[in-house]
């Protein structure tokens, strides 16, 4: 009997076939703009260094309609990717106290408490 | 005329078959069966050719996963009720050469699971006469979850990362690799990580988590893979600060 194995290839178009690979695509696109939003601190970074009118400029260019689009977006992409982080959490950084695990809904939320925390932070120090 | 349920199952017999093709066969439908049923049925009353793996019925030996409507699953665990009105898609598990029919070749796991060396490297060898190597509950707790693994390899068929990339150890095995890892009772995880720290290993995984939602037992691969990741970045930071204290 000849032995002839078959390899079906993968389609280009595998993670439309099941909702948990596009989230998980979404999921992977949300990187690139967490990475637009990184490089446009660094511009804001150059800018203040430059001095005082330039650093006007990029407020000003921030606070622009266009500005104001790409941050929303950019803001809608960074909150799926925290959220769906932090529903990972549990499983990525397991606890065990006293021999027992820690349910995974406590330490999802003592990451969101952190968030809380750092958040407030920031914003007492931006003084806001 | 009692009710009836249709399967369109693929079909690829390497002496005559350039390529799989999917045949439909109609059998009875019964609320207690499961699709192994009725691929039983197919094959003790329509069609003697059909090949397929499988042993238990039970969801214990792990032989019997196949694609069914493009989902990974123990074919002795989908119930016909559950694809009832419908056509039953029923295909060879995704990401593995199809030797016939339903069976596919698992070599390349086979030589991945060994690769990781998923047994017992105690830390030091002890006389037989010294009696075993004792565990505690909470000691075994660690990595209870992880020893369920039946090795059914649905969690390979969800991974698109073992799909595109042949190399890759995959999920089963990496829990596996964890699994001693936190053993208390073990010291291998150095030599282990030759191939679990390696690019094919931990690190091709991108943390779909379609591993941990197919497995039948709850293993959780994905949780596995995290965690691997997570001591090993420590190791490695441990290994920059002190070379050669840790080995």
């Amino acid at each position: 009997m000849s032995r002839r194995p078959y390899m079906r290839q993968v389609e280009r178009s595998w993670w439309l076939h099941r909702p948990r690979y596009v989230a998980y695509m979404i999921r992977e696109l949300t990187s690139l703009f967490v990475g637009l939003y990184c490089a446009l601190l660094a511009v804001g970074l150059i800018r203040l260094s430059q001095g005082a009118a330039a650093w006007d400029g990029f407020v000003t260019a921030l606070a622009s309609p266009p500005g104001v689009i790409f941050q929303s977006i950019c803001l809608v992409f960074a909150v799926y990717h925290s959220v769906t982080w932090f529903a990972l959490t549990p499983k990525a950084m397991p606890l065990m106290i006293g021999g027992q695990p820690v349910p995974g809904m406590a330490i999802i939320g003592a990451h969101y408490a952190a968030w809380a925390v750092v958040s407030i932070v920031v914003l007492i120090a931006a003084g806001i | 005329m009692s009710e009836t349920i249709t399967l369109e199952v693929l079909r690829y017999l390497p002496e005559t078959d350039s390529e799989p093709h999917f045949q439909r066969y109609t059998v009875p439908y019964k609320d207690e069966w499961v699709v192994l049923d009725a691929l039983n049925h197919i094959k003790d009353h329509l069609d003697a050719t059909l090949s397929y793996r499988w042993s238990c019925h039970m969801a214990v030996c792990g032989s019997c996963g196949m694609m069914i409507d493009g989902e990974p699953k123990l074919s002795c665990h989908a119930f016909l009720r559950d694809y009832r009105g419908g056509v039953i898609r029923v295909e060879p598990l995704d990401h593995f050469p199809i030797e016939r029919d339903l069976v596919i070749v698992m070599d390349s796991f086979m030589n991945k699971l060994s690769s990781v060396k998923p047994y017992l490297i105690p830390r030091e060898e002890k006389p037989l006469s010294a009696g075993e190597y004792l565990q505690t509950p909470a000691e075994l707790r660690v990595f209870d979850q992880y020893t369920q693994c039946i090795n059914c390899l649905l969690c390979y068929a969800a991974c698109p990362q073992v799909g595109l990339t042949e190399d890759f150890v995959g999920p089963a095995a990496l829990a596996l690799a964890h699994r001693y890892n936190l053993d208390s009772r073990d010291g291998g995880k150095a030599e282990r990580a030759e191939v679990v720290a390696s690019n094919e290993g931990i690190w091709e995984c991108t943390f779909v988590g379609a591993c941990s939602q197919v497995c039948p037992k709850q293993v959780d691969p994905a949780a596995a893979i995290q965690q691997t990741k997570l001591s090993s970045s420590v190791d490695w930071l441990k290994d920059m600060l002190t070379p050669g204290a840790h080995k």
